[in-house]
């Protein structure tokens, strides 16, 4: 059984029947008795003072139920959305945390900053009251940029913050990469930006709220990667509520690639606003508002520097990068420029010296925080880019470049300068085995081919290392994060032997139901279909931070395969009683267990039904019952390793960029499923793809308007334009977790970026090119090509 | 979206007393353009007339010299019809790679060519190919037609009922989509009329235009060498964030030119 349903298995996902058969459970789908609709009134202004809100007209319009304020938060002691996760920067400063009100006090600053929140009997009257409330702004000048927004004299976010600087930081060792440089033979040196992006889950956010006045409880129905710490930060820091008296349920969520890892003003405003009008109260975001209120990713500014010997023997990394805050600080904000992305500088290479400084910069735009990846593909970016300038400028083969830095297989444990230590992997092993899939020998006979039908064909390599499992406690708490982040789970064997689990992470695509399904069923011996894993129910699960940074499998899980040996100690005790052996003789295989050297034994599900019906049981001993659970904390990081190539094929004449190849090779540890690994893998894949050929969030440089604010402008990839993408996966498991899984969810947007962008410079580098910025669109890539003076003569 | 009154007339009668009932009524073809603005609240009519109920609104003609397209014949129908795929490809292709199915099976070439949005496809099928735009109240020369952005030369209350497309002797269209929307960012027209060439452009500037520079170089000679070396000039081309003017600009000349190399290459000569 273990074979087809256990760790290893491609098992079709449980959850998928209800997905594609349109039965399952969304927050917009939650209907309960007497609901009314809210609807939020929005900022046209990226930055004004806020004069007057004149709701007057409005309350009096047919439907309304009540139309509320930061002036009525304010009455009620509401407090501001909290961080979770600040920084200390140099000389000790912390990151600044200004007040980030649920619905704006004195200033707006950015386009969508929701300025009230209109409740009504329907939609329809929501809306119409939600245009009649007058709000009067005194413009001020916005500052949207980063570079702009650290000018002398730039306009100030915050009144008491006059630099924009939220938090200035480093990282490494800058003496010693100082010296290291004084020593190079070569140095390469590259400016580039990481492109913003909006993460746009294919379900936009909704949160209903209801109020029990008869037990003074609340309950949130929520879009949420993390239920708990809603519950936690909306009960303890904006509510002051008590934490026994909040219910927060994510029910079936429609992804969330970081976008729904927040605790967002709305959740909060609809909590409260349905106590206030003793009606539950349903808010679901709509596509062109989710542009103006899901956090936003990546926006980095960044100059990097690399010191090679004459051999190309990286000496030091230098990295300066300034990365975009938004108007407030999201709940992670500070943690993921920082520490996700510094500490993931030296790759898989053996760089003896790093120093990389961030400034954090406050401006009139949507606050930045985690998006699939989250620090660590702007990382990689910034660490691949420059790998190839410099291999170019040596002119050294890109793969052989690598090679020579590449951390040695025996290495491991590998001590980085920037505070990581690598428990395991084989990059190098990657990395031979992505250059035979592609065949990187014979590709000067491709380009040959793609030049006669006059394209220019590009080939493009990366090899990289990313951290997430995120985290060990200890060490996150010693880099500022305000909680733990361990995982907690439960496995509850019903009279029958079913067996319900309850997990603290949360499935919001990842196919958790029948991953969880095959640890339990690998280890109990069950079938999965006698298997039911619930999560995103804070009534219902114990404790759990939920699911972001790779983290489901390698926490949550090793927290369920520890909560599943519990069960199976227990069930050894109550086996070897009714066995009439001694514990130590009874072993556990199969689903069943047996007295070694005889032929008794019970079946797991004997062993369930003795639990629970202990006509014959030593209760003076066992307690009844067989449920079991457990808290995981992580000793480590996970560190997933791999090695990427993608050929890209360019149209001189319009500049359009096709990807025609790609190889994935990802050491992600022990694969519990082989299909939903190559799924996420691919998945993550199209979605940096998208980072770098097609996505990109424009804002207008002067009025703080967001102009790429759908469809129409914001370009999301789509199945036409890949080929057929080659996963393999080339494992060493983690050495410090039971299941030795280390993560697949952004790897493929961690390494995607910086290989289709390798491609893409590979393919113009006879004009001269050495970069391009993402993302590598027909308009910017004619623009290289033209002024290079050749687009015009193709055929 | 706010609330309307949504009338479904079986006659052109009622259809044109139901708009002159009152003056913020609008007239809905396929709904691909009104539905979403109404979505959004950027438009706001007191009624929706609905045309898809009126009969003799819908279908393929077939004429000696003309295929007649009815104003609420959708996109999916055009591209997939006989005679057209025989005698007019072209218009066949640009309707099949409008949108996606769902616009296709949906969206209507009279709300299309009464819409006149500036990144449409059909407006330059109707310009290049000398189309004529038969009203409630007569017809209405392509040429004069498209005035401006989202403008055409309708009066209030007048129903597109049929477009009237010559058939030429060859034809072919060549769009460069937007990489987001999928509407042209450039679409080029390219007909070989009893008239001459007749080159049209959309997506590139506020409103659909005859290329001048192109026709007469293709007069001279038709191929694609003809349009080497022309430069186009950038003056009232449209640049947003996925294409600046030049690069429009560039794109008119490419997509001419493989238009006439598909023209030439299809080897039908009507």
């Amino acid at each position: 059984m273990n074979a087809r349903t256990g760790i290893g298995a491609s098992l079709l996902r449980k959850e998928d029947l209800r997905f594609v058969t349109g039965r399952g459970n969304y927050v917009a789908d939650i209907q309960r008795p007497g609901m009314a609709i809210g609807v939020f009134v929005r900022s046209p202004h990226a930055h004004a003072r806020l004069l007057s809100i004149d709701t007057t007209a409005a309350k009096a319009m047919p439907g309304v139920v009540g139309i509320y304020t930061g002036a009525d938060l304010d009455a009620d002691g509401v407090g501001g959305l909290p961080c979770a996760w600040p920084v200390t920067g140099k000389g000790n400063t912390p990151s600044k945390e200004p007040v980030h009100p649920a619905l704006a006090r004195g200033k707006v600053r950015h386009v969508g900053d929701p300025v009230a929140f209109v409740v009504a009997d329907t939609m329809v009257q929501a809306k119409n009251a939600a245009e009649a409330v007058v709000v009067e702004y005194e413009p001020l000048p916005a500052v949207v940029g980063v570079l702009d927004a650290l000018k002398p004299g730039a306009t100030a976010v915050f009144d008491d913050i006059p630099d924009n600087v939220c938090v200035d930081w480093e990282v490494g060792d800058a003496a010693a990469t100082d010296a290291a440089f004084a020593k190079a033979a070569h140095v390469a040196r590259l400016s580039l930006v990481n492109n913003r992006l909006v993460g746009n889950p294919m379900e936009p956010r909704a949160a209903v709220a209801e109020h029990d006045p008869s037990r003074g409880s609340h309950t949130l129905w929520t879009t949420s990667q993390f239920p708990h710490i809603v519950k936690l930060l909306m009960g303890n820091f904006v509510l002051h509520l008590p934490q026994h008296k909040i219910r927060v349920v994510s029910p079936d969520v429609g992804g969330g690639f970081g976008v729904k890892q927040f605790h967002y003003a709305e959740e909060a405003v609809v909590t409260w606003a349905a106590k206030k009008a003793l009606r539950p109260v349903k808010w679901v975001c709509e596509r062109s508002e989710g542009f103006l209120s899901d956090a936003h990713g990546r926006d980095h500014v960044t100059e990097a520097e690399l010191a090679l010997d004459e051999r190309g023997k990286f000496l030091g990394l230098r990295v300066r990068t300034i990365a975009n805050m938004g108007g407030y600080l999201s709940t992670f904000g500070p943690n993921i420029p920082t520490n996700l992305y510094g500490l993931l500088l030296a790759g898989v290479y053996t760089t003896p010296a790093i120093y990389c400084e961030v400034k954090a910069v406050f401006t009139n735009t949507l606050p930045v925080d985690a998006y699939r990846g989250a620090g660590r593909p702007e990382a990689t970016f910034v660490l691949e880019r420059i790998v190839d300038v410099a291999a170019s400028e040596m002119g050294i083969d890109k793969a052989e470049i690598r090679r020579r830095n590449m951390i040695p297989p025996d290495a491991y444990p590998y001590k980085t300068p920037v505070m990581m230590e690598y428990d395991s992997g084989d990059p190098g092993g990657c990395l031979d085995r992505a250059l035979a899939a592609i065949d990187w020998t014979g590709f000067g006979k491709r380009r040959a081919e793609s030049a006669s039908r006059g394209k220019l064909r590009g080939i493009g390599l990366t090899t990289y290392i990313e951290a997430c499992g995120l985290a060990p406690s200890r060490i996150a708490t010693r880099l500022g994060a305000r909680g733990g982040l361990f995982e907690s789970a439960t496995v509850r064997v019903h009279p029958t032997g079913d067996v319900t689990v309850l997990m603290g992470t949360h499935s919001h695509g990842q196919g958790h139901e029948t991953t969880c399904s095959q640890i339990v069923s690998e280890r109990l011996g069950i079938p999965p279909e006698n298997i039911e894993v619930v999560f995103g129910d804070t009534d219902r699960v114990q404790f759990g931070l939920g699911t972001y940074g790779s983290r489901s499998a390698a926490v949550g899980g090793s927290a369920l395969a520890k909560a599943t040996d519990k069960v199976i100690v227990k069930g050894r005790k109550i086996a070897a009683h009714m066995l009439e052996a001694s514990e130590e003789d009874v072993t556990f295989a199969d689903g069943r267990f047996s007295v070694a050297g005889t032929d008794l034994s019970k079946t797991f599900q004997d062993v369930a039904l003795m639990a629970h019906y202990p006509v014959d049981y030593p209760l003076e001993i066992l307690e009844p019952g067989l449920e079991e659970q457990a808290f995981y904390d992580p000793v480590n990081f996970t560190f997933p390793c791999g090695a990427h190539i993608a050929e890209v094929e360019i149209d001189p004449e319009t500049g359009v960029v096709s990807l025609v190849d790609y190889v994935a090779v990802d050491d992600v540890g022990t694969v519990i499923n082989p299909m939903i690994v190559d799924g996420q893998i691919v998945g993550g894949i199209v979605q940096g793809v998208g980072q770098a050929l097609f996505e990109d969030c424009v804002y207008d440089e002067s009025s703080g308007q967001l102009l790429s604010g759908s469809f129409m402008d914001y370009c999301l990839p789509r199945a036409d334009q890949f080929p057929q993408i080659t996963v393999q996966t080339h494992v060493t498991p983690c050495t410090h977790n039971a299941l030795g899984v280390k993560g697949c969810g952004e790897v493929g947007t961690i390494a995607s970026p910086a290989t289709v962008i390798n491609a893409v410079v590979d393919a113009l580098a006879h004009l001269g090119v050495n970069h391009v910025d993402m993302p590598a669109s027909p308009n910017r890539v004619w623009r290289i090509i033209n002024d290079a003076g050749f687009g015009q003569t193709a055929k | 979206m706010r609330t309307f009154d949504y009338v479904r007339p079986a006659t052109l009668p009622e259809a044109l007393s139901a708009l002159a009932a009152s003056p913020e009524a609008r007239a809905l073809g396929g709904g691909m353009s009104l539905v979403p603005a109404l979505k959004l609240r950027l438009a706001a009519p007191s009624a929706l007339v609905d045309l898809r109920g009126i009969p003799e609104l819908r279908g393929i003609r077939i004429t000696d010299d003309a295929i007649v397209i009815g104003a609420t014949t959708t996109h999916a129908d055009v591209a997939a019809h006989p005679a057209i795929l025989d005698r007019l490809p072209a218009l066949a292709a640009l309707a099949g790679g409008i949108g996606d199915p769902q616009v296709r099976n949906c969206g209507t070439i009279g709300g299309v060519v009464a819409n006149n949005d500036p990144s449409a496809d059909y407006p330059a099928a109707l310009l290049a190919l000398g189309a004529s735009i038969e009203t409630s109240r007569g017809s209405h020369a392509a040429d004069d037609f498209f005035t401006g952005m989202f403008e055409t030369a309708l009066a209030p209350g007048e129903i597109v009922t049929a477009i009237r497309f010559p058939i030429p002797k060859q034809a072919a269209y060549e769009k460069f989509k937007s990489p987001a929307s999928r509407y042209a960012l450039v679409g080029v027209f390219v007909a070989v009329t009893a008239g001459g060439v007749r080159v049209a452009v959309t997506g590139a500037a506020s409103c659909v235009f005859r290329a001048e520079m192109i026709e007469s170089a293709l007069g001279e000679r038709l191929a694609p060498e003809s349009l080497e070396g022309l430069r186009f000039s950038t003056d009232g081309l449209n640049a947003d964030m996925h294409a600046d003017a030049p690069f429009r600009a560039h794109l008119i000349g490419v997509l001419a030119r493989r238009a006439v190399s598909k023209l030439l290459a299809t080897g039908k000569v009507n």
